[in-house]
């Protein structure tokens, strides 16, 4: 909904546009984002995305621990996606390293990285209900089965929030012994916790008057972006990394990328719905394969010290792709460590999307986003 | 008569009034707590009192021991008096409307017309509130109030119009014994859908709540009050809740008299009129706990191009009816088809940009 925009000078009745600071603490900027609209009544004439509230320095952090210590700095850069930035750092580790992780250990995390993915896109079914503007019911719902799989990962790693799990080599400890029941139990409780959001949300005619058509991106513009994830696959690119690049064993697994056709709002939240039916699929086929044996590689000492070498190695977390780029000068701690994060990328679209639309409008936009402001600002 | 003296019967009349709307309102703060919480799941509130009964009167003790805020940049008349400017006309309008048969304070010939014109002059306290507070949200906020109420105020008044030209009365006592044996929501079913959304608008409640949107203008008009002047508001909203649904029960459902007749006594019409109005009281909640918002455009394109025609095509049926002395299920027929008419049209309009809603699967995994 965009409308032809005038200058003040030129209108018949002379008006100034306001600025409005939107955040940084504000019920719709999912953290300490704060963005400076300047609107035209409810019109967004400009809108200036100011970040960097959360900055806390993991990066150079990171760099004055040893390997196994940094591990926790991924947890909280992407506090949703916890397992998913652990994989992406541990993969980069093993890859300098040269160890190869048990079959027993991949499993494991494959399985763990995408029931976070279900629970990360749960939080954004949540806070998307409440930006449209559901009192609270969208939230409730999420939580409701995000709950039973934060109290599975509980189980496993003892943490709610900062797992720490993933180890260069396995995983710290293997996972209790009625695991694949639980999992089970969490698997059915999700499915129908996606029925509940899907019957919600979906065809609600309101949702459907208000995302569908806004704010729609080109496939070029999201390459020309740098925009990853689900806010790519939205636009019709059939781009998913588990899949272009396989890392651990996720060529092993059958499942399909959901991709939306117009690459609106309205796609966005379909094409995160269908992807968490793939993700249970994907626990699914874990879960029967998995074998028993050891879950951490043979040999290794007790402080890693990695051989020279650097590596960028990428995954697909639940926002996009989550990039760690590597340098080893064979110390006992990372030369240098630096994060490629895809909510970054994916909020530099929010500008474009929302120029000319209405205030009310900008909201969604940053909320179709899924922003992680921690793994934004770093 | 409840007294035989008219100054003391008014008297007590008056305080009936100013009673049971406050207990009304802390009743049903807690109702909503429980309703909404029941839909999402949650018990609501539970700690005060058994199951939580007491928490109105909790959150009533809260709100008048905090402290009152004014912002220092505020303009000091402007921002006190907004939240009166907001609540008085609410209870003014309380005056005139009969619960029963013989419970109201005066019932007035005009009543209808009365109770239209107070509860609009509320819309001036937001405008105050959103200029006076000299907050950017409060200022979008306000101006989103007035744009929205003052256009949904139009078909209301249109819909309400409608059912008093069939009832030749502008006397809500009369309007309701007119619907002894047929309530008009039988033969004008699209007045009553009129009414109903432009009266969930007036209350700027789901999906509805622009001009107060929580993730947007934070709270709109209200954001900078505390303590007791907010409460005023929240009063306000509730009381407006109450009024809205009663009009409704008493223009639309027969009131007190449909289907008991107009001779049952107190003890019967009481409940009567509390079960209708408990009726519309729980839609509107029901509606919050679902529905998501509106944007303002498309807001005031619901009000101007679906509500405001149909409206004046109900006047004009009844009008039809009434000059040409038609039997009353022409009306009903007439307006039934306009009402499937209004229904289409506005999930047509929903629909427009909808494509179809399954994401495409691309079929790329590989079974090792």
């Amino acid at each position: 909904m965009t409308t032809e925009y005038r200058p003040p000078h030129e209108r018949e009745l002379e008006t100034i546009d306001l600025n409005v600071n939107v955040g940084p603490q504000h019920p719709a900027t999912h953290g300490v984002f704060r963005m400076v609209l300047t609107v035209d009544g409810e019109q967004v004439v400009d809108l200036d995305p100011v970040i960097g509230y959360m900055h806390r320095g993991a990066e150079k952090l990171s760099e004055n621990c040893d390997y196994r210590q940094a591990i926790g700095y991924q947890d909280r850069t992407e506090y949703l996606g916890q397992f998913n930035a652990e994989l992406c750092y541990v993969l980069a580790v093993e890859k300098i390293a040269g160890i190869q992780p048990p079959e027993r250990a991949d499993y494991i995390r494959v399985i763990l990285t995408e029931l976070n993915r279900i629970a990360s896109h749960y939080m954004f079914m949540g806070a998307f209900g409440t930006d449209i503007g559901i009192f609270g019911t969208s939230f409730m719902y999420s939580f409701r089965d995000r709950e039973t799989i934060q109290d599975l990962f509980e189980e496993v790693t003892g943490e709610r929030m900062m797992y720490a799990y993933f180890r260069p080599g396995g995983v710290a400890w293997d996972v209790p012994e009625d695991f694949r029941e639980r999992c089970r139990t969490v698997l059915d409780a999700v499915r129908c916790g996606i029925e509940d959001i899907d019957g919600l949300m979906t065809e609600n005619e309101v949702i459907i008057a208000r995302c569908r058509g806004l704010s729609p991106v080109t496939p070029a513009q999201a390459i020309d972006w740098g925009v990853t994830g689900p806010m790519l696959r939205a636009t019709g690119l059939a781009h998913d990394l588990r899949v272009a690049e396989p890392y651990s064993i996720y060529d092993r697994f059958e499942f399909d990328i959901p991709t939306g056709t117009q690459g609106d709002v309205y796609d966005r939240y379909l094409v995160r719905l269908a992807e968490m039916r793939q993700s249970v699929r994907i626990v699914e086929q874990a879960l029967e394969r998995m074998p028993e044996g050891p879950i951490m590689a043979e040999g290794l000492k007790r402080t890693l010290r990695l051989p020279e070498g650097e590596v960028y190695m990428r995954n697909e977390t639940p926002r996009g792709e989550y990039g760690i780029y590597l340098i080893s000068r064979g110390a006992d701690k990372p030369y240098r460590l630096k994060i490629r994060s895809p909510a970054f990328s994916n909020l530099s679209a929010l500008r474009a999307m929302s120029i000319g639309s209405y205030v009310a409008d900008t909201i969604i936009n940053l909320g179709s986003i899924d922003i992680v402001l921690c793994e934004v600002d770093r | 008569m409840i007294a035989d003296n008219p100054w003391v019967d008014a008297l007590v009349r008056m305080g009936i009034v100013a009673l049971a709307v406050p207990v009304a309102v802390i009743i049903l703060t807690w109702v909503e707590r429980k309703v909404i919480g029941r839909l999402q799941m949650r018990l609501g509130p539970m700690r005060v009192g058994p199951y939580g009964m007491l928490q109105g009167v909790a959150d009533t003790i809260k709100l008048l021991t905090k402290e009152d805020l004014r912002p220092q940049t505020a303009d000091r008349w402007t921002f006190e008096l907004a939240p009166f400017v907001i609540v008085v006309p609410v209870f003014l309008a309380f005056v005139t409307l009969p619960l029963t048969a013989d419970l109201f304070v005066r019932n007035l010939t005009l009543g209808l017309f009365y109770i239209v014109a107070v509860s609009g002059v509320s819309i001036v306290g937001f405008v105050m509130a959103g200029w006076g507070s000299d907050n950017k949200y409060a200022l979008l906020g306000g101006a989103r109030a007035a744009a929205q109420l003052i256009s949904y105020e139009i078909p209301l008044v249109m819909a309400v119009l409608a059912v008093a030209m069939v009832g030749q009365s502008l006397n809500l006592a009369e309007l309701v014994n007119d619907q002894g044996s047929v309530p008009n929501i039988v033969w004008q079913p699209l007045p009553f859908f009129i009414f109903v959304v432009a009266g969930l608008a007036e209350l700027y409640r789901q999906p509805f709540d622009i001009p107060v949107a929580e993730s947007e203008v934070v709270g709109g008009p209200f954001v900078e009050y505390s303590g007791i002047r907010w409460s005023m508001f929240q009063m306000a909203e509730f009381v407006n809740m109450v009024l809205i649904s009663v009009l409704g029960s008493l223009l639309f459902l027969g009131g007190w008299n449909w289907p008991l007749g107009n001779e049952a006594g107190a003890a019967l019409q009481v409940p009567l009129i509390v079960v209708k109005t408990s009726g519309f009281i729980l839609m509107f909640m029901w509606v919050r706990g679902s529905l998501p918002r509106l944007r303002i455009d498309q807001l005031m394109a619901f009000c101007w191009q679906i509500l405001l025609p149909f409206a004046f095509l109900q006047i004009i049926i009844n009008g039809w009816v009434l000059v040409y002395d038609w039997p009353d299920w022409v009306m009903g027929v007439l307006s039934g088809l306009a009402t499937a008419a209004a229904v289409y049209l506005t999930y047509r309009g929903a629909q427009q940009a909808a494509e179809p809603v399954s994401p495409r699967l691309h079929r790329v995994g590989s079974a090792f």
